[in-house]
């Protein structure tokens, strides 16, 4: 008992919490190593060494811890960048359009956001629809938007991009209508006991005082664009793309590539997210003070 | 003044809708009268604040959204390749519709029911076990915050590998993705309850189920509903997109790759549009559920007839 109060007051929290984390992942890796080892025949011809034969069967059903980190790294480090067998080379094709329908989704959510704000008619008439709508799997239109686009002459990033946008757009609105009416109705009152015109109070108090609900929202808006340019991969049999890779690996039942793409897919949504965190952490003054 | 261009859209809108088809530039001339005055009328009914004028105003909002439509789509001939008009949706809609229940069926029934129950209870059975240790609950918060932005529906084609094209493989992928919504809920439902309120418990030498029962989970419920919500609509939504990768011939997901694939635009749309009741019944169920359980929660008394500043 008394080993742990020292633990627990001379350790630093950062510490704590990463020895949490390593602790959290090695019981997964036990749990995934025990399952590989259950799961996969042994292979005809086992490689020598002294992890488990039956980790490096070509065609697992579970594919083993290493196994998956070499396919991982191979992918990503294996292939020059621009030969289409690179995992990088197709996470850049996805990240480019869900970058495009993340921006597309900033812009268009916050311009709702400010029109619903400053109309009565959109708040009463829209908002509920927009909070309807999040109800309804949108995702199950990203084949038809891709077709449509096709039809009309837009193919490539365009369709991927609204795909995206329409799936990432609604976290924005939504945090963003929180946000611009969280100045509280003393302070929209002082400002017009200062005389300031609607755009001034916009800039000075509703903006800024709503950037603590922005970040939140982007964080969850960026999460949903990669997920809508994976999925808007799916339906054409785009060439590349990690959804397009996902599709191939599945159709060829190719499970080491499918993990990798998993691994790759999963670290590029980390990734954009975390870049999000360090913004949000560079603009100080700017962070929630709830 | 309001209530006249109300008269005069309703008008202008019927007349439009009754001529479209013969003189178009016409229909086109009543609609955008229609529009003026109906959004202007609708601007006037979004003041009142009586509860009949906050559910009409939505629901004339998107009456008048679905007669633009329309007529829009119908008087600038716009094929039916890039957007069918609702009349068409809607017939579609009723002429698919045995077929389209058949497909709710496998692909509810069979697939976001079974992942959603197993996945949810799986995660709040883990977040529970995890309240008990402080030190693992320190690493899950990054952790599930990474989780949480994982495409985790990419793993669609693993589980049919695994499972085969039927509703197993889907029911799995749902299970994945609504695991960590509930787990995440219950760790910080769990933390709702103040040390103060668990110490009294402790005073009464209530044992851990007496506190879970009598305190702890009456005050996680407002995370577990949302927990439910939000499952709700990711089941339904990871069910059909694992479908894009292949099913049976049954199912929401398989009937909208199958129909884009003929081109037969107003087939996809009757698809959404049973997909998009389909998520809107089972939320609007839940929320019920909550208000019904939840009644005493501040987040169920307070905002709803208050004004906004």
């Amino acid at each position: 008992m008394n080993n742990v109060m020292t633990f627990r007051h001379t350790v630093p929290g950062w510490l704590r919490q990463a020895a949490s984390i390593a602790v959290i992942l090695c019981i997964v890796l036990a749990i995934w190593s025990v399952a590989a080892t259950l799961a996969n025949p042994a292979p005809s011809d086992p490689e020598p060494g002294w992890l488990p034969a039956n980790w490096w069967n070509d065609r697992p059903i579970l594919p083993s811890p290493p196994q998956v980190a070499v396919a991982t790294w191979n992918g990503l480090f294996g292939y020059p960048v621009s030969s289409p067998r690179s995992l990088i080379f197709h996470a850049g094709v996805t990240l480019e359009a869900a970058l495009a329908g993340f921006a597309l989704a900033t812009i268009i959510g916050i311009a709702l956001a400010t029109a619903i704000v400053h109309s009565r008619l959109l708040d009463k008439g829209l908002l509920p629809w927009v909070i309807v709508s999040q109800s309804i799997p949108v995702l199950a239109t990203a084949p038809m938007i891709v077709v449509v686009l096709g039809n009309a002459g837009f193919t490539g990033l365009l369709p991927k991009a609204v795909i995206s946008a329409s799936l990432a757009f609604f976290p924005v609105t939504i945090g963003m209508c929180k946000g611009l009416r969280a100045a509280g109705s003393a302070q929209i009152e002082l400002l017009h006991t200062y005389n300031a015109s609607g755009s001034q109070i916009f800039r000075k108090l509703r903006w800024p005082a709503a950037i603590p609900y922005l970040f939140p929202a982007l964080k969850v808006a960026m999460a949903l664009a990669i997920t809508g340019a994976i999925v808007g991969e799916l339906p054409t049999g785009a060439q590349a793309g990690l959804g397009a890779r996902l599709l191939i690996a599945s159709y060829n039942g190719l499970m080491l590539l499918m993990w990798a793409t998993l691994v790759v897919a999963s670290l590029t949504a980390g990734l954009s997210v975390g870049v999000l965190t360090l913004i949000e952490r560079a603009l100080p003054r700017f962070r929630a003070s709830q | 003044m309001k209530r006249l261009a109300g008269i005069v859209a309703v008008v202008a809108g019927i007349a439009a809708l009754a001529i479209v088809g013969i003189a178009p530039p016409a229909a086109l001339v009543l609609s955008a009268v229609c529009a003026v005055g109906g959004f202007y009328a609708l601007a006037g009914l979004a003041e009142i604040e009586s509860r009949p004028a906050v559910v009409l105003t939505p629901a004339l909002f998107a009456v008048l959204v679905l007669f633009l439509w329309e007529v829009l789509t119908r008087g600038f001939a716009i094929p039916m390749i890039l957007l069918p008009s609702p009349g068409i949706i809607g017939a579609a809609f009723w002429q698919m519709l045995p077929e389209l229940l058949q497909d709710v069926r496998q692909t509810v029934l069979y697939a976001a029911i079974p992942g959603f129950l197993i996945g949810t209870s799986l995660g709040l059975l883990a977040g529970a076990l995890v309240d008990r240790s402080p030190f693992l609950q320190q690493g899950l918060l990054p952790l599930s915050n990474f989780a949480s932005v994982i495409p985790i529906v990419g793993v669609a084609p693993i589980m049919i590998m695994w499972f085969g094209f039927g509703g197993e493989s889907k029911a799995a992928v749902v299970i994945l993705i609504t695991f960590f919504p509930a787990f995440v809920n219950m760790v910080a439902g769990l933390g709702q309850a103040s040390r103060i309120e668990r110490d009294l418990m402790t005073s009464y030498a209530a044992t851990y189920w007496q506190t879970m029962r009598k305190l702890r989970l009456p005050a996680a419920l407002p995370f577990l509903f949302a927990a439910l919500k939000i499952n709700a609509s990711l089941s339904l939504i990871g069910a059909i997109v694992a479908e894009f990768f292949g099913t049976p011939v049954h199912g929401i997901g398989f009937r909208i790759s199958a129909e884009i694939g003929h081109l037969a635009l107003d087939h996809v749309w009757a698809a959404i549009l049973i997909a998009a009741l389909v998520g809107s019944i089972s939320y609007a169920l839940l929320a019920a559920a909550e208000r019904s359980v939840t009644f005493w929660h501040p987040s169920q008394l307070s905002g709803r007839t208050r004004p906004r500043p």
